[in-house]
């Protein structure tokens, strides 16, 4: 148990240069974003002088140094600073907002999961098969739309023609209000408060958003889940168990994919984070109430301290995620032994 | 080399998905290279009193909102988006590659150093990088492609870090390096042609990303200046017309786009069985 | 915040049937009467209209739950449509105003039935505080408020609990309309002074989550990034009851999903629509829409006379001649646009403003003249566009560049984000050629002249400088319009304009608003924000 202990410390200390990185380049980046906050916030016909007047107020007519040192001082006290665009707290904003992120790309995942692994397994067990091309063309053509665009087409097909899915505005139908906050997904929330109603209203929200996530990541996970299989295979184990005259079901299911679920669920933390980004332009087509339009909003207005805000946080997260799947690997991998 | 060329035919006539991936990528590199000749119309013409016109026979595409000839901006917008994905996968290539290679090469602090860098990269959710790029350095052709490249680099220096660790203590490098080969003269003709095969792999499917990354900057108004054709810009345009009953103005260039990526993302498939033969099935 | 919570907050009187109703019928929400529900491509960063960084769409919510002094009237255009009327101002919290003989005093008589949500009387003290607020803190407010000759506190005296006296340094027509734009509404000073700190004396951090005013509506709900509630405030008589008991104002970023949900049923109200929109939803004849051209605003391109060869007049002219501006007027306004080209007068013979230019698209004129200055071969340059402004603003630059391409000017655009581009365009003033699109609260020539043609002021995009021009200007800005001279100078302004055109104008352009047919009073308003009084919604 040590030894795992030590290597989850290892894994943390590894992190460490790279948020410090993040936090430097965050900065540099958001200072060089062009035009000048000061004038955008000073108004529609604000003077020079009112003009200083804002900058004195926004901190921005101190050196970049300056600035920089504030910056991380806050930072250790847990303050990230007040979003220009919306005027709250960007830890305020962020804590908001990240469940609805959170939660669409859950779902997103999930749904790909769904698909992506018995496509994958399928292919696997057919190689060079017509079933094994038809899975590769259909999840290379998801990873090659446009999350946007397939967003829009979504959109078009199944609220605008069909009027199937509800109104794409964000996380609730207008007129619902969200569920008691336990865990900040809504789906989750409205079952435990035991509100059937809002759940079915939820879940009708977030079906396209995350369906058009999920296509997206289709072909890492089926790619990775068919290799895997076809390694697990060929091994000598399933072999053996075939020849002791297994049915091919109980081959396949006990273990061969059990030994394929360590290397996908690997691909599955690259994927997440992956997905966590793609989330920014598919939030903006669904009005997604995420920290993706959040940033996207905040950038063009050289709103630096959400920006900021944002970078960081989404660079943590995936720090955590990685971290997670490496402790869940380390702990249910049995070629790592407990005591080493 | 026969050798190679006999692999490649067995793959390719064993997977036609892939020769029918490098098929059109030869029809995508010819109308890049003559698609200004082959265009029946001027794609920059505007004709205000044709514009949103459906498809017909005059304009197989439709037009957009000032008259222009979809057919014509597809074809010629190949060009651009090309150009783009090349120069940008070029790009970082290269200097993901040589970062890459010594890193591999020498490891100690060099390694530490390329290592820390790309992970720090990486942990940037990639497309906001790239928003935060383009604009910070402003929108035009040149800056996409720099961005593009940044969120691209670190691929290339894990994949030839991880080669080029590989194959530091092989045969055939010891032997180089004890008829007195230089360093810098072992990575050069030694080591970096044997990285080549797995990087090509890379190069194809980043070829893909890099022509969603750039459409996906247009989509948010940090793409390509126009007038110029471009696919991604092309589909944001038209993103807006879809409701309004104008569906053509997004579809063929979004298909365009779709079809162009899927061959890159299908190629690169096609690569990896035939740099790979172990994965050979 | 917990549902039965926001309820009682919410002060919804009959919470608990509204509730399932709430709940169980978010299809037909929009069908619901008595509610609202808007849709809009910009959300609001602030509840206070002072405080610095808070952004336009915001000023919607200090229009409607704050009262002003005074406020405009609404007139009847000639469609049947709703316009604000520049020419009527009617009492609000005043009940009745006198001005001295000189002009140069404004004394207000504040109404027994002003009252704020509290429900404690509006006092002279209140409006003192409010207006002192608005010129101490600096920014927009400050700059609006001088428009009006406001600028120090000691202006404004609370002569007894319900009389308010403001002093001007000389008589200005434009003094009483502007205590009716957004600025100067009037705050529950009592609430906010005992939030201010001594740091912020003003309460800007309280006020700019929790507004405390008198309005017709209160602000009850606001998730940022996604929607703000209003509800009635039963309370108020400062004019007829409103209509509406709640207005639900949804973010969409999308256009295109904007339309989508006023086509479906699913919101009531949608404002700002583009051109495209406004005119396919209009001839598609199921939704209503109410439009016309915004007052004192043109959408223009400016030729910045501090980058050769826009220096020479000449070459402005010939580019005046050569802009395509019937295409620009299909193509990217879908003719929601009057059109202010092809005048018959090169002198103009009233005073009206804005009135057509004396150019028309005339490529041959426009070569000669770009030969006469000395191009015959044309030039390079570079035609700047706003990008959050890129649906009308895009296809004019391409059609501009391409008009232009053909008397040998070879022009490269650039499209700038919409965060940078006051500083571009406006402050610094560094984009050669560009696309503008100022449009002036108070509906005077001379104040369209003072914000756009007068040296070094924000919206002389254009670095113009004209001796006449200037002194013009300060003669006539608070001259009476009654003032014989009066007509005179406006037309020697527009002469002048019309002949140096450092902005050649394109087009009036039309504030356009799509709603169901049971949605009803909608009035076009100079500050182009929705104004929720006399808005009804009846099912038929």
């Amino acid at each position: 148990m040590r030894t795992k202990l030590a290597q989850v410390g290892r894994r943390l200390l590894q992190a460490v240069p790279s948020v410090i990185g993040i936090i430097v380049i965050s900065f540099a980046l958001t200072r060089a974003l062009p035009g000048d906050p000061a004038v955008y916030f000073a108004g529609a016909m604000a003077d020079e002088k009112s003009i200083a007047e804002v900058r004195v107020a926004l901190g921005l007519d101190r050196s970049w140094i300056e600035q920089f040192f504030i910056y991380v001082g806050n930072l250790f006290s847990g303050n990230l600073g007040v979003s220009l665009n919306t005027g709250r707290p960007v830890l305020t904003e962020l804590m908001t907002r990240l469940p609805a992120s959170l939660e669409l790309t859950f779902t997103g995942l999930g749904i790909a999961i769904l698909i992506a692994v018995p496509l994958g397994v399928l292919a696997a067990v057919r190689p060079g098969s017509w079933i094994d091309h038809m899975c590769r063309v259909l999840v290379t053509a998801g990873v090659s739309l446009p999350t946007f665009f397939t967003g829009l087409f979504l959109i078009y097909l199944f609220y605008y023609l069909l009027g199937l899915a509800p109104s794409p505005l964000g996380r609730l139908d207008i007129l619902f209000f969200p569920p008691e906050h336990v865990t900040g997904f809504y789906t989750l929330d409205s079952l435990i408060a035991g509100d059937g109603e809002t759940f079915v209203a939820a879940l009708k929200q977030i079906v396209l958003p995350a369906l058009t996530l999920g296509l997206f990541a289709l072909a890492p996970i089926a790619r990775m889940t068919r290799a895997a299989m076809l390694n697990a295979l060929a091994s000598d184990f399933v072999r053996t168990a075939r020849a002791n005259g297994l049915s091919s079901a109980t081959v396949l299911g006990t273990y061969a994919f059990r030994n394929a679920a360590l290397p996908v669920l690997t691909t599955l933390g690259m994927v997440f984070s992956f997905l966590l980004g793609a989330n920014v332009l598919v939030e903006k087509v669904f009005s997604w109430p995420g920290i993706g339009s959040f940033a996207i909003e905040a950038l063009i207005a050289s709103d630096y301290a959400a920006v900021q805000g944002f970078v960081l946080s989404m660079a943590l997260l995936f720090v955590l995620v990685n971290l997670a799947i490496d402790t869940l690997l380390t702990l249910i991998d049995p070629r790592i032994g407990l005591d080493g | 080399m026969l050798r190679f060329a006999k692999h490649a035919r067995y793959v390719l006539s064993e997977n036609p998905v892939t020769a029918g991936a490098f098929l059109f990528f030869t029809l995508l590199i010819l109308l890049a290279v003559f698609g200004p000749w082959i265009a029946p119309h001027d794609p920059l013409a505007t004709n205000a009193s044709n514009a949103l016109q459906a498809p017909t026979w005059a304009h197989p595409f439709g037009t957009d909102h000032l008259g222009r000839d979809v057919f014509s901006r597809v074809i010629v917008a190949t060009r651009l988006d090309l150009g783009i994905a090349v120069s940008a996968v070029a790009l970082s290539f290269v200097i993901g590659s040589a970062l890459g290679c010594s890193a591999g090469f020498w490891g100690g602090w060099t390694d530490r150093i390329v290592g820390r860098v790309s992970d720090t990269i990486m942990a940037f959710p990639l497309f906001v990088l790239a928003m935060g790029v383009v604009a910070a350095l402003g929108n035009s052709v040149e800056n996409i492609i720099y961005a593009t490249a940044v969120i691209n680099l670190p691929f290339y220096a894990r994949v030839a870090r991880n080669e080029t660790s590989l194959r530091r203590e092989a045969g055939f490098v010891l032997a180089a390096r004890i008829s007195g080969g230089s360093d810098a003269r072992i990575l050069a003709t030694q080591v970096f042609p044997n990285i080549l095969p797995p990087m090509m792999v890379q190069i194809s499917l980043n070829m893909g990303w890099a022509i969603l990354n750039a459409a996906g900057l247009s989509f948010i108004g940090l793409g390509v200046r126009p007038p110029a054709a471009e696919w991604g810009i092309m589909v944001a345009e038209g993103a807006t017309y879809i409701v309004s009953g104008e569906w053509w103005l997004a579809l063929f260039p979004g298909a365009a786009l779709m079809l162009a990526v899927f061959c890159f993302n299908l190629m690169g498939d096609g690569l990896r069985d035939l740099v790979d033969p172990s994965r050979r099935t | 915040m917990r549902r039965r919570d926001f309820l009682k907050t919410a002060g919804i009187a009959a919470g608990a049937s509204v509730l399932p109703f709430l709940r169980y019928l978010p299809a037909h929400a929009a069908s619901r009467e008595g509610t609202l529900v808007v849709v809009t491509g910009d959300g609001i960063n602030s509840l206070d209209l002072h405080r610095k960084g808070t952004n336009r769409p915001s000023y919607q919510v200090t229009v409607n739950i704050y009262d002003r002094l005074v406020r405009f009237g609404v007139k009847t255009l000639p469609d049947g449509s709703l316009s604000y009327d520049s020419t009527k101002i009617e009492p609000e919290v005043a009940e009745s105003w006198s001005i001295s003989e000189d002009g140069m005093s404004l004394t207000f008589k504040i109404s027994p039935k002003a009252k704020f949500w509290d429900g404690t009387q509006i006092t002279a003290e209140d409006v003192k505080w409010s207006f002192d607020r608005a010129v101490s803190l600096g920014g927009f407010p400050g700059v609006q408020m001088k428009a009006g000759s406001m600028s120090d506190p000691s202006q404004f005296v609370a002569v007894d609990a319900m009389t308010f006296r403001i002093d001007l340094p000389h008589a200005s027509k434009l003094a009483l309309p502007d205590l009716a734009v957004p600025v100067p509404f009037i705050i529950n000073s009592k609430v906010a002074k005992e939030h201010a700190t001594e740091a912020d004396p003003w309460a800007t951090e309280y006020l700019h989550q929790t507004p405390a005013g008198s309005g017709p509506f209160k602000l009850t709900r606001w998730d940022p990034g996604q929607q703000f509630l209003y509800e009635r405030n039963d309370a108020w008589e400062l004019g007829p009851k409103p209509a509406l008991e709640r207005v639900i104002v949804r973010e969409v970023p999308s256009a295109a999903t904007r339309r989508a949900l006023l086509e479906k049923g699913d919101a009531d109200f949608y404002m700002d629509v583009p051109p495209k929109d406004a005119k396919e939803l209009m001839e598609g004849g199921k939704l209503k829409v109410s439009g016309a051209p915004i007052d004192n605003c043109l959408h223009v391109l400016g030729l910045n006379v501090n980058f050769a060869p826009f220096d020479n007049k000449l070459v402005r002219q010939a580019i005046a001649y050569a802009v395509p501006y019937a295409e620009i007027l299909q193509a990217s306004a879908y003719g929601r646009g009057k059109p202010m080209f092809g005048g018959a007068e090169a002198e103009p013979s009233t005073a009206e403003w804005p009135q057509p230019f004396p150019y028309a698209t005339d490529l041959e004129k426009a070569k000669s003249l770009l030969t006469e200055a000395g191009f015959p071969d044309g030039f390079e340059t570079t035609l700047s566009y706003n990008l959050g402004l890129a649906d009308w603003q895009e296809p004019t630059a391409l059609l501009i560049q391409e008009a232009l391409g053909k008397i040998g000017i070879s022009v490269t655009l650039d499209k700038i984000p919409g965060a940078n581009w006051r500083t571009a365009a406006l402050v610094e003033k560094r984009l050669p050629m560009h696309l503008e699109n100022f449009g002036g609260w108070l509906n005077y020539p001379d104040y369209y002249f003072f914000w756009a043609y007068q040296d070094g002021h924000l919206f002389n995009s254009s670095n113009y400088r004209n001796d006449e021009i200037e002194a013009l200007v300060v003669e006539t800005l608070h001259m009476d319009v009654a003032d014989p001279k009066y007509d005179d100078n406006v037309k020697r302004m527009i002469a002048i304009a019309f002949d140096e055109v450092p902005r050649i104008p394109l087009y009036q352009p039309y504030l356009d608003a799509a709603m169901q047919p049971s949605v009803d009073g909608y009035v076009a308003w100079f500050h182009r924000q929705l104004g929720l009084l006399g808005i009804s919604k009846v099912q038929a």
